[in-house]
């Protein structure tokens, strides 16, 4: 993370061949026990956006699927969309570093 | 994987404290409510089950321990049993496959809940999931039920038609926390919790308890509802949208969820198919949960629900009534009791003795829940 700039880390299986996030100790749709790190692109958004809550397709083979919370006036089925870094309080109003994605 | 029913297993006594909110009353009051009915349904007393199964989220430590003690039943096993919004379905399992193995021959399953105000948390969501925005249950709702109205070509209206029937079927049946109708037009216009579901689309987190007692049939007196079949099943990885609220997921169509895969078990194990159910509770969580189910349970082809909505088929009198004890919708959901509050209302339906709302002669009725874990429970019982 450096300022508004992030990079979304996820696992990557070699032998399932399948990427996830976040990380996993195994791979959590096979449960392949040959994980590795891997950096996750976001080239653009899938699916319904209700309310800044959603799903965005990530480029890759076979493509990756994350829920996540989206910002923008132009979010719609289809639309693509920016991973941004984003500071939220924690339950002791702590700062907490996470991630969304805006149009 | 369909084992469970072998032996006979029936219910003798059904039990509920209503649903709804009740200060002063502790789970453990209403569980107490519960258990003492379905105890003198079966004309017992709690000493004469041999082993207990309690199904709570929220009830803490030894919440089974706190009823039997109440009522001096305690000296057998007693076993707390926790899987989200289906744990009373899981207390069911248990409590049947005790029978159904030769373990017992009578037991008692009950399931109690006093639920937080407000939008359920729970430990199942890491605290910076939380603090992220990414635990809200009405927002994996809505993701849903948005993916459900693209799918299936249905619209807000047809959310809230369920709504209608559902709260209609609720004014009738005194363990309902609410019990006014409402219009499309009302459920349309009430305040919008998280697109496209409105507040009166969400049930409500309340509190209230629900008992059964089970016994070993086979006297041939044929007296009881029997328990046909029931299954409890986990969901399978990869759906993004599945019940277990992941993070992440490679498709989204193609994984048998596992409501399907608890219904499969449960019709193979009665020996029926959906054709062969007269009377349904699901869960309504929200109106789109209800719709997804239909298809699930094979009431519908997936797609066909704004059908069934424009004939009337799940309505009381309609070929496959939903919900005729109002849902979820209508009583709310106190998460350990809600699964058996819904066997309790198909045992009545069977029997034939509900007021106002009994669906005309019922023979086959089946109940779903489904909820975090993910756990998914489907029972079939027949008279």
């Amino acid at each position: 993370m450096d300022g508004d700039r992030i990079t979304l880390l996820g696992g990557w299986s070699p032998s399932s061949g399948l990427r996830h996030f976040p990380r996993a100790v195994v791979c959590p749709f096979t449960g392949a026990d040959d994980v590795e790190e891997v950096v996750l692109a976001p080239p653009g958004y899938f699916g319904p956006v209700p309310y800044g809550f959603g799903v965005v397709e990530l480029d890759g083979s076979p493509p990756l699927r994350i829920v996540t919370r989206l910002q923008g006036d132009d979010i719609h089925p289809g639309a693509r969309v920016v991973l941004a870094a984003e500071e939220v309080p924690d339950a002791d109003g702590n700062p907490l570093a996470t991630w969304v994605f805006r149009s | 994987m369909t084992p469970v029913p072998r032996g006979d297993v029936r219910i003798s006594g059904v039990g509920m404290h209503p649903f709804g909110r009740f200060e002063g009353l502790t789970g453990t009051d209403m569980g107490v409510a519960a258990v003492r009915s379905a105890l003198d349904e079966a004309g017992i007393g709690a000493r004469q089950v041999q082993a207990a199964f309690c199904g709570t989220a929220y009830g803490g430590v030894a919440a089974g321990h706190r009823v039997l003690g109440a009522l001096a039943g305690t000296g057998i096993p007693i076993v707390d049993v926790e899987a989200g919004c289906a744990s009373g379905g899981a207390a069911l399992q248990l409590g049947t496959a005790s029978i159904a193995s030769g373990q017992y021959d009578r037991v008692l399953v009950f399931g109690l809940e006093k639920m937080p105000k407000g939008v359920i948390r729970s430990s199942f969501f890491a605290p910076w999931q939380e603090a992220a925005g990414l635990s809200p249950a009405p927002a994996y709702f809505a993701l849903r039920a948005q993916r459900l109205l693209l799918d299936a070509g249905l619209t807000r209206q047809h959310l809230a038609q369920v709504v209608v029937k559902n709260r209609r079927n609720g004014v009738d049946n005194p363990d309902a926390m609410f019990r006014t109708p409402v219009t499309v037009e009302e459920v349309l216009a009430a305040r919008m919790i998280c697109d496209p579901l409105t507040l009166f689309m969400l049930c409500s987190p309340n509190e209230g308890a629900a008992a059964l007692v089970l016994e070993r049939g086979g006297d041939g007196s044929g007296d009881g509802i029997r328990v046909a079949g029931i299954s409890l099943r986990s969901h399978l990885p990869g759906n993004v949208l599945g019940e277990d609220s992941p993070l992440c997921g490679i498709e989204d169509s193609s994984i048998t969820s596992p409501t399907e895969l608890a219904a499969t078990d449960a019709y193979e194990q009665a020996g029926l198919g959906p054709s062969d159910v007269d009377v349904v509770e699901c869960q309504d969580t929200d109106s789109g949960r209800e719709l997804l189910a239909w298809a699930e349970l094979g009431l519908c082809g997936a797609g066909d629900q704004a059908r069934l909505l424009a004939d009337g088929s799940t309505l009381i009198g309609g070929p496959i009534p939903v919900n005729p004890s109002g849902g979820l919708l209508s009583k709310g959901e106190p998460l350990g009791a809600s699964a058996l509050g819904q066997v309790v209302e198909i045992v009545r339906q069977l029997r034939g003795t509900v007021t106002d709302r009994q669906v005309p002669g019922a023979r086959v009725g089946l109940s779903h829940v489904i909820g975090r874990g993910a756990n998914a429970c489907v029972t079939i019982l027949t008279r």
